[in-house]
């Protein structure tokens, strides 16, 4: 593998910046990608990856600097031109109409047609064959809807290829693949680089970066912060690098305490969806004082309605919840948070989480404005509100301009340590943490695991649902993993890998 | 999935509904039913030739609304745009009187699809370009198009001659079917054709694929290459010219004259044939044919004058029919899943 691009590189990115108003989310950025080469582009979330190759895959349009395919310049006003260029995209969030066809998808703006009819049979044979050549096994007559999300993942890869492409994006492609899956997609990215495709991988996972990249592009704050290879560095220094400072390891956590007692208590639980199929059965599972519990799987599989049925947003079908010997089946989402002390930081705070268009201090007393001394005869007392928003802003070190400003305004890590804020009560029994660090910066996302461990080693049952499997493996003592809607397993952290939880998510019991 | 398998079950409906009413018209034809009077009233031809030329107007709205919703624009202004075809039908007649009779409907039949297409182009800017919301826009056009012809129709102007049926050889001396379905005037194979067309057009050509992309998921389509904005104007524009057919039907083929509001509600009944067959030609079809049937009925009743029901309650059986028929199917059919969502990118916001 070269250690740099020998031959001419076939994309050159110059100097390039784009400004959105008020925030400036590339600056400056200059990198070559060699024929035949994966290059790895790592970077935390807000570093400004995914607007580089939305410039690239003309999506933006850069504010300065320029674009070079092949040494010729590219002016990419919209994805036509960049698709024209030979430049293919897999999106994070898939850009597939699950209402269609493999195929359909697959041709959709790229279709042959014969005699005004769309010429099927020619691009299912096509898609067969390329399928065969790259071991990208799909079934083009198969509605995606129907495709689980691994081989959707492959329906992408297709689409970029059936239009010749060889410089292949891959934006955060393993997010949402099990570790087996990863490696699936790593024999498939090495086999596409050996036919002479060039690949830019996009990651925020460092493992990720050490195993399949020839060459590693580090963005910090939106400007190229360090360029390497994985011979050259360590996952320590790349991790520093991507940070901007060293980062401190989790806080340890207390001895367990002695008693075993269950404050939460799952029995035979049975949850359906929205369409009435059922999204969790035969749940059982408990969750004891001074124990963090960890929820692992594949998104999908069943945890999200599991934790909406604990915290009252869903009543399940079947089965038996209590919360410290209390019967919540039937309770709402009202009684378990305040009768059952019961803390929830919501999967998705824009939606769950925040009424973003309230006020910081409005936000930490949604769920006891109704209360001395938030409000006195029906009123809200604007002062106390205020200053207890003041005292909350210091003690989770939400940055914010001032409490009445909208929680809409504020960075992704500081809305959601204003939710923690708010559900951390100093009552607390249980605390329901879902995805409760996703999308938000390295500091924030130290911060809140170690509010996490702090409320566990004072007594507090914790279940934490992650995708981030190291996420659940620094914080649980106990890891449940999903799989269709059930527990597949049931692993003691200590025991835990992630070889071993990776069969378990694509559901192989061991 | 089960989307594909609702159309399927909506596209059964048009045949079965079709079979029922034309073998029921054989059997009182033929056979000994046809000696009872309420087996005349209802599957009498007089009841299916009315059937088939109230639903005519209902299928070119709903053609009208499917092109629209299946690229992604709500479409509530059908009626609207009906309207105004039916008034520019009127202005163009009475204006070429003078003419033969046969280029006078064909210029007039232009002028139609002219009207609407402007109405379908104004919808388009206004939920497109300046995205507004789609509901408020529908309504402006149904608004503006009852204003400016209420405010320019001229009461004394009258149109002479309208389209009258052309019998296609040797189908129209098919029993029953014949007359029935192949010595119709020119629009009523006109809207039929072009269901037929429709239907082959979003499932099999280029065009159709994109149509049904932009409207389920504009962001993946422009993601390949698709020009969202470009096609959905296309299709609107196309939408409003369909509906404004379905008006010039009623002045050109049905009436010969325009009367303000002449469209009395066709057009809203067009928007539910289209969520009735789950914005599938067949399946809009299927719908407005039942819904001219319940008009049928109504109108058979009134003429026999049927005394032991108050006419006020038969009139309104048009209305029960599509009330129950689209209250019937709610969370079973599905929308195109960006319908009435406005499409940004950054060069369009900025």
């Amino acid at each position: 593998m070269p250690e740099s691009p020998a031959r001419a590189p076939v994309l050159e990115v110059r100097r390039v910046s784009k400004d959105f108003p008020g925030i400036r989310a590339n600056a400056d950025i200059s990198f070559a990608l060699g024929p035949g080469e994966i290059l790895a582009v790592l970077g935390e979330n807000g570093a400004g990856k995914s607007t580089l190759m939305n410039v690239i895959y003309g999506l933006y349009r850069p504010t300065q600097g320029e674009l070079r395919v092949r040494g010729q310049r590219l002016r990419a006003r919209s994805p036509r031109d960049a698709i024209a260029a030979g430049i293919g995209m897999v999106h994070q969030h898939f850009q597939l109409i699950p209402a269609m066809s493999v195929l359909e998808n697959v041709i959709l703006g790229q279709e042959t047609v014969k005699a005004g009819q769309l010429d099927v049979p020619q691009a299912a044979q096509a898609i067969v064959r390329l399928s065969q050549r790259y071991n990208l096994e799909i079934q083009p007559q198969r509605l995606v809807a129907s495709l689980p999300v691994g081989l959707r993942q492959r329906v992408e890869i297709v689409k970029a290829l059936y239009r010749h492409a060889d410089i292949l994006i891959l934006d955060e492609p393993t997010a949402v693949l099990t570790p087996q899956e990863t490696e699936g997609l790593f024999a498939v990215m090495r086999r596409l680089a050996a036919q002479g495709t060039s690949l830019i991988f996009i990651t925020h996972k460092l493992r990720e970066v050490m195993t399949v990249a020839d060459r590693i592009l580090i963005l910090r704050q939106g400007r190229v912060a360090g360029e390497t290879t994985p011979r050259a560095t360590t996952e320590t220094q790349l991790a520093a690098t991507m940070v901007g400072r060293a980062i401190a390891p989790v806080v340890s956590k207390a001895t367990r305490p002695a008693t075993r007692q269950a404050v939460l208590a799952l029995r035979n639980v049975r949850v359906l969806n929205e369409t009435g199929a059922p999204a969790v059965q035969d749940v059982s599972l408990e969750v004891a004082a001074g124990e963090i519990v960890g929820l692992a799987g594949v998104q999908g599989n069943g945890q999200s309605e599991l934790i909406e049925a604990i915290v009252g947003l869903r009543h399940p079908q079947a089965g038996r919840m209590t919360l410290d010997g209390w019967d919540i089946a039937r309770a709402s989402p009202r009684q378990i948070a305040q009768r059952g002390a019961c803390g929830h930081v919501p999967e998705d705070r824009h939606a769950f989480g925040l009424v973003e268009s309230f006020s910081v201090s409005e936000n930490l007393i949604l769920n006891q404005y109704g209360r001395a001394p938030f409000s006195r005869l029906g009123v809200l007392r604007a002062h106390v509100l205020k200053r207890h928003a003041a005292a909350a802003a210091a003690r989770f070190d939400i940055r914010l301009v001032n409490v009445d400003q909208p929680a809409g305004n504020l960075s992704g890590g500081n809305q959601q340590k204003t939710v923690v804020a708010r559900e951390f009560r100093p009552d607390l029994k249980l605390l329901v943490a879902a995805q409760p660090t996703r999308g938000i910066d390295v500091g924030a996302i130290e911060f809140i695991h170690n509010q996490i461990v702090q409320q566990r080693n004072r007594g507090v049952a914790v279940l934490l649902a992650s995708y981030e499997l190291d996420e659940i493996m620094a914080l649980s003592d106990r890891i449940a993993v999903m799989f269709q809607g059930r527990i597949i397993g049931i692993v003691p952290g200590d025991k835990a890998d992630r070889n071993r939880l990776g069969l378990l998510m694509a559901g192989v019991p061991v | 999935m089960s989307a594909s398998v609702l159309t399927r079950t909506t596209s059964w409906f048009a045949i079965a509904l079709s079979a029922l009413l034309l073998s029921c018209a054989f059997l009182v034809q033929f056979t000994g039913l046809g000696d009872f009077p309420w087996m005349r009233l209802l599957f009498g031809p007089s009841a299916l030739n009315f059937t088939l030329r109230a639903a005519v107007p209902l299928i070119l709205g709903a053609m009208s609304g499917i092109l629209c919703e299946r690229s992604g624009i709500v479409n509530i202004g059908i009626e609207g745009m009906m309207l105004a075809g039916a008034f520019a039908a009127f202005v163009a007649k009475t204006g070429t009187n003078q003419w033969p009779l046969a280029h006078s409907l064909l210029f007039s039949t232009g002028v139609t699809l002219l009207a609407g297409a402007a109405m379908g182009f104004l919808h388009a800017a206004l939920a497109i370009r300046f995205r507004m919301d789609q509901i408020i826009s529908g309504t402006a056009i149904i608004l503006l198009a009852q204003g400016i012809t209420a405010y320019f129709f001229d009461r004394d102007a009258v149109a002479e001659g309208k389209f009258g049926p052309a019998a296609l050889p040797g189908l129209a001396d098919l029993p029953v079917v014949g007359p029935l379905l192949f010595a119709k005037p020119p629009l009523t194979y006109a809207a039929l054709a072009l269901t037929f067309l429709l239907a082959f057009a979003l499932a099999r050509t280029r065009w159709g694929l994109r149509t049904r992309a932009v409207g389920e998921h504009p962001r993946a389509a422009d993601t390949m290459g698709v020009n969202v904005l470009r096609l959905r104007y296309l299709n609107v524009t196309l939408g409003g010219a369909v509906a404004g057919l379905g008006g010039g039907f009623l002045v050109l083929e049905a009436v010969g004259q325009f009367q303000e509001g002449m469209t009395a509600g066709r057009g809203f009944i067009a928007l539910a044939a289209v969520i009735f067959g789950n914005w599938h030609p067949f399946g809009a079809l299927g719908a407005a044919l039942l819904f001219g049937y319940a008009q049928a009925i109504q109108n058979e009743l009134l003429l026999a004058q049927i005394s032991t029901l108050p006419r006020q309650f038969i009139s309104m059986l048009p209305y029960l029919v599509t009330l129950a028929a689209v209250s019937g199917l709610v969370g079973r059919v599905r929308p195109p899943a960006a319908a009435g969502q406005p499409y940004a990118t950054e060069e369009n916001v900025a």
